[in-house]
């Protein structure tokens, strides 16, 4: 399966795939009216410290534990792709207890919210990939 | 063919239905279950009150889950015997169902202490299934004022899930603190003071002596008026079954790493059971819902004849409280058992972790619960900590406290 | 602190319709012009940082920015305009030589674009590169004069040592210093894609790049730096580097915040400490030492690779050329006037030297004249710009080009022209890690293959156009060129009659 892959030799910080995420998400098709002034709940996050930067997004994993561990029902896989059904998520954050890699977070209305690699949204492929300036993100198979 | 029979409808026989599905595609699945709904999460019927969930969403799997897993459900249908020589399971409603491979997945029951007077009470509730749920949505009303006797997770869940319903709530317990299974001296006082803010009342280190219809007679002599009772002390694991024809149970079934009880051919798996806490270093019950579905799948597989061994549980909790959101996970190891503590606070949040042989057994994090389950993970790994920048994974739970040759491995493999 | 007598040159114009603060800007500024103000949730801008480099421009995700030319001006005068005004500002306050980088930016003529190349029409057909075979291989290095047979009647081929091309384009001479690991892997990943060269400049080459010797020209300069046994023998060509067009007559200067880990490694020198190029080899005072040089190299490598001598164009090059032509080198290699710089002092760079294409053309001449052409081959640089000026550069006797600001554009350089800060945002002039690593030479390498396969394409058109189906038959040959708008004197060097002759 394809897969989104971070390769923090070429991460830049500059933090570009947060927004390109939130955008790609928003459903709207100006990037200006969807995060101006808005606070940003992307599904990506950038973390590091001092020169070292690196993007997080959800790993897909074989065997995930944040499906497992949800109470709800609303985690799920299709096709080997861990997706959310953001009506049944109850917002308990078990998932974000479960998750190893920290890839889950909390979105605007409370519910946990993670990558689905963009496939729902307008976007099409991932958006984080698409705009990232360096290829430090990528989508593909290994 | 095999014929799989599960006792139980909940989330461990969830899981074993996956488990066994991931195997074998073929043979015949019969659930016996006592409820009248599809799998749905206890946990969730708090959310229900509250409005957070509905009768339509509650379900834990899509509608067409059994058809399309090939299972038989004998609804409002208990097991009341195992007839293990035979390799059968008696039904209340009399018939039996032959079995090639049994899984108990039976669960817990609330455990209601005898207080004295309690048959006087009219609306005495639990609070552990969508019917307790039902019952108590239809005797509350704006004015009511709610009793709920037990601080721990499901008294303090059904508190919030009255919240908004309801004109006052006190809950009270034996113990000194609140969440006294998953929050300590700490911690507790924190959440408390955090729910008090949003208007409900606790009394704490005390116990009903007795009740008088609609009174509450406390050990301290405060009497507390309410009308309605929910009763939230605990629960109890349903091992009968098992017990009864002579299989291994302690304060669960015990089961081993691979699901199997003392009994060929019997699993158990879910709240029921008593398997091994990595983090405590012996057997423990631990009614978790991740447990739950572990141990079913783990439990579905090696009865589909694959080979699958779960080891490394742990207790976590997920628990968000009117907003407030608490992680805890592991064993807390003190100081005075050769551990070592850490602790940043402040009044509205609070990290704390319990570090014991180099090794993360526990923590607890109140409101920063970020990415929490990278702590977890490094329980249930057993990671070294000399391995990683404690430091700053003590501020902040990131891969950076890691080596970038862990990163490249970690985000770099299909996992 | 005294008058800043000096107005930003530029202005960051920021759209606040359009701005999200997303402080990418902020991030991707080494020189630290965008900051973001928490109080009223906006950016700022510091434009006297600012260097025009448009790193923030073209990363912004709303195009909220753009960088324009400050209209703030001195009062108008041809005599004393701005710049020259403002750099008089700059040395009174500094007392220092002014310092720039690239190519000379002054409106000098460019005679590429006043050359025009011929077509095909009616008398003798033109070719259609898509449908017919159209060689661009060359190869560089000493011909033979002549034909010779053995008793048999077979041809005796004892050829001196070529190197092959698979257009004639070769990336030139930039070092591991002054241009970032990552801008030199793109290179040296690129050339091996390409079939070309790239070369390694006076830094020596970095031990990631041995495995690319077959695509690398070693450089041998008046510092020696890096220079050893196995650098040497790494190479396909050994390059003996005598000027530089951006910097005639003077030597090299990185400084040594600049010579840190593995660039003062490479260049077999302390960290820290200053690597500087003398201006002349001191041990080249004439030919006759040139000549030792290039046989000392020779015998080295024993006799399979061939020496490239590259010098600067200055007033005399027929007359060099000639002398190098007979010093047993291989190749020259002309960079012309308008060529770049990771450093130069700025009266040098935009005062000395010659265009390329008088001295290209002087110099093939000359040789033919004398009859030496078929002892080098000709390589020129120092702004070659599109597939025209090669095509040009060819039919006025080049045998190939180097290119170096092209391949830079090519990386992502906006030509901001500062390179000499060390602090370049697109990760080529800089050795500073956070900055190197934002070229990612996976990119790098497929923009230079790209480019050069775009050229590739351009060549065959134009040569297709002309009914010419090699390089080898357009080389040196000005029948196919026509000046215009120029004077007698000028076609009279170039070698060419005026358009409409």
């Amino acid at each position: 399966m394809k897969r989104v892959y971070v390769n923090e030799a070429w991460c830049l910080g500059c933090h570009l795939c947060e927004y390109n995420c939130a955008f790609a998400n928003s459903g709207l098709s100006d990037m200006v009216k969807a995060l101006k002034g808005k606070k940003l709940f992307p599904r990506i996050s950038v973390d590091g410290k001092d020169k070292i930067s690196f993007a997080v997004s959800c790993r897909h994993c074989n065997d995930p534990l944040c499906v497992k561990c949800c109470i709800s029902g609303a985690l799920h896989t299709d096709n080997g792709r861990v997706c959310i059904d953001k009506t049944k998520c109850v917002g308990c954050l078990s998932c974000i207890m479960a998750c190893p890699y920290g890839a889950l977070s909390v979105s605007e209305n409370g519910t946990a919210q993670k990558c689905e690699l963009c496939l729902e949204n307008t976007c099409g492929e991932p958006a984080c990939v698409k705009g990232c300036p360096n290829r430090a993100i990528v989508y593909e198979e290994r | 063919m095999k014929q799989y029979v599960i006792i139980g409808n909940g989330i461990a026989a969830a899981g074993c239905i996956e488990g066994i599905r991931s195997i074998d595609t073929e043979s015949h699945i019969v659930v016996v279950s006592k409820e009248s709904q599809p799998v749905y999460c206890r946990p969730l019927i708090s959310y229900y009150l509250e409005g957070k969930t509905t009768l339509d969403k509650i379900g834990y799997r899509p509608d067409d889950f059994y058809q399309k897993n090939g299972c038989e459900v004998l609804y409002h249908e208990t097991a009341i015997q195992i007839d293990h020589e035979n390799k059968a399971v008696v039904l209340s409603k009399g018939s039996t169902v032959p079995f090639s491979e049994l899984c108990i997945a039976t669960g817990s029951s609330p455990f209601v202490p005898p207080f004295d007077g309690l048959d006087s009470v009219k609306n005495h509730f639990s609070f552990i299934t969508l019917e307790d749920a039902f019952a108590l949505e239809k005797a509350i009303s704006p004015d009511s004022r709610v009793l709920i006797i037990g601080a721990g997770l499901i008294g303090l869940k059904c508190a919030e899930g009255l919240h908004d319903r309801v004109k006052s709530i006190m809950v009270c317990d034996l113990a000194d603190k609140i969440l006294s299974s998953i929050l300590d001296q700490d911690t507790a006082p924190m959440v408390q003071k955090f729910l008090e803010m949003h208007g409900i009342d606790f009394c704490l280190s005390d116990s009903v002596v007795r009740f008088d219809g609609n009174k509450a007679i406390m050990k301290s002599g405060k009497v507390i008026d309410f009308d309605i009772l929910v009763t939230a002390v605990g629960v109890r694991a349903n091992t009968a079954l098992i017990a009864e024809i002579g299989g291994t149970v302690n304060r669960g079934i015990v089961v081993n790493s691979e699901m199997r009880t003392s009994l060929d051919n019997v699993y158990a798996a879910g709240d029921c059971t008593e398997g091994f806490d990595l983090s405590f270093g012996d057997n423990r019950v631990l009614a978790l819902l991740p447990n739950a579905y572990i141990q079913g799948f783990t439990a579905g597989i090696n009865m589909a004849g694959g080979t699958k061994s779960f080891d490394n549980a742990i207790p976590m909790n997920s628990i968000g409280i009117l907003g407030l959101h608490v992680m805890t996970a592991g064993s807390y190891t003190s100081e005075k058992d050769g551990g070592t503590v850490y602790m940043q606070k402040d009044d509205t949040s609070c990290k704390k972790f319990f570090v014991r042989d180099g090794l993360l057994k526990g923590y607890i994090l109140v409101d920063k619960v970020e990415r929490g389950g990278i702590y977890t993970s490094l329980i249930r790994e057993q990671t070294p900590l000399e391995t990683v920048d404690f430091d700053l994974l003590k501020e902040n739970a990131s891969f950076m406290a890691f080596s970038s040759e862990s990163r490249r491995k970690k985000f770099g493999d299909v996992v | 602190m005294g008058i800043e007598f000096i107005y930003p040159e530029f202005e960051v114009i920021r759209n606040d319709k359009r701005c999200i603060a997303c402080r990418v800007c902020e991030r991707q500024c080494a020189n630290e012009v965008h900051s973001y103000d928490e109080d009223n949730k906006i950016m700022l801008s510091d434009e006297t940082k600012c260097v025009n480099c448009q790193r923030c421009v073209a990363l912004c995700p709303t195009r909220a920015l753009k960088i324009i030319k400050s209209d703030c001006q001195l009062r108008e005068n041809a005599n004393w305009q701005d710049d020259t005004i403002k750099e008089i500002y700059k040395q009174a306050n500094s007392g220092g030589v002014l310092l720039s980088s690239m190519g000379n930016p002054k409106p000098m003529p460019v005679y590429w674009d006043k050359i025009l190349i011929n077509a095909s029409q009616v008398t003798n057909p033109s070719i259609d590169p898509l449908r017919e075979p159209m060689e661009t291989k060359v190869f560089l290095g000493k011909k033979p004069s002549q034909v010779e047979k053995d008793e048999n009647g077979q041809i005796i081929c004892q050829l001196e040592p070529q190197l092959e091309l698979s257009m004639p384009v070769m990336f030139s001479a930039m070092s591991y210093g002054s241009i970032s690991y990552n801008a030199h892997k793109s290179l040296a990943t690129a050339a091996r894609h390409l079939g070309v060269l790239y070369n390694t400049g006076e830094g020596g080459l970095h031990e990631d790049f041995y495995c690319y010797g077959e695509n690398t020209i070693v450089q041998v300069a008046s510092g020696r730096f890096g220079v050893h046994k196995d650098y040497l023998e790494a190479g396909a060509a050994i390059e003996i580097k005598m000027g530089q067009g951006a910097k005639p007559g003077i030597g090299g200067h990185l400084p040594g915040t600049k010579i840190v880990g593995d660039v003062s490694r490479t260049r077999m020198i302390p960290e820290g400490s200053d690597a500087i190029s003398p201006a002349p080899h001191h041990d080249i005072y004439s030919i006759e030492d040139l000549r030792q040089l290039v046989y000392s190299l020779k015998e080295a490598t024993g006799y399979k690779k061939p020496i490239i001598v590259k010098v600067a164009a200055v007033h005399n090059i027929a007359a060099i050329a000639s002398g190098i032509a007979r010093s047993g080198a291989d190749i020259i290699a002309i960079d012309g006037f308008r060529g770049g710089t990771g450093a130069a002092p700025t009266r040098i760079r935009d005062n000395v030297g010659i265009p390329i294409e008088l001295a290209l053309a002087s110099v093939d001449k000359r040789l033919r004249d004398e009859g030496i052409r078929n002892n080098v081959s000709i390589v020129v640089g120092g702004s070659i710009r599109n597939a025209a000026d090669i095509v040009k550069a060819i039919a006025l006797g080049a045998d190939a080009c180097y290119i170096a600001t092209a391949a830079l554009l090519a990386l992502g350089c906006h030509l901001c022209r500062t390179c000499q800060s060390g602090r370049c945002n697109w990760g080529i002039a800089t050795q500073r890690p956070e900055l190197v690593k934002r070229l990612n030479p996976e990119i790098g390498c497929e923009r230079l293959v790209n480019l050069m396969n775009a050229w590739r394409h351009e060549i065959k058109e134009l040569m297709g156009g002309m009914g010419i189906n090699s390089i080898e038959a357009l080389r040196g040959n000005r029948l196919m060129l026509r000046g215009i708008g120029l004077t007698d004197k000028e076609l009279e060097i170039l070698g060419i009659s005026h358009a409409g002759e």
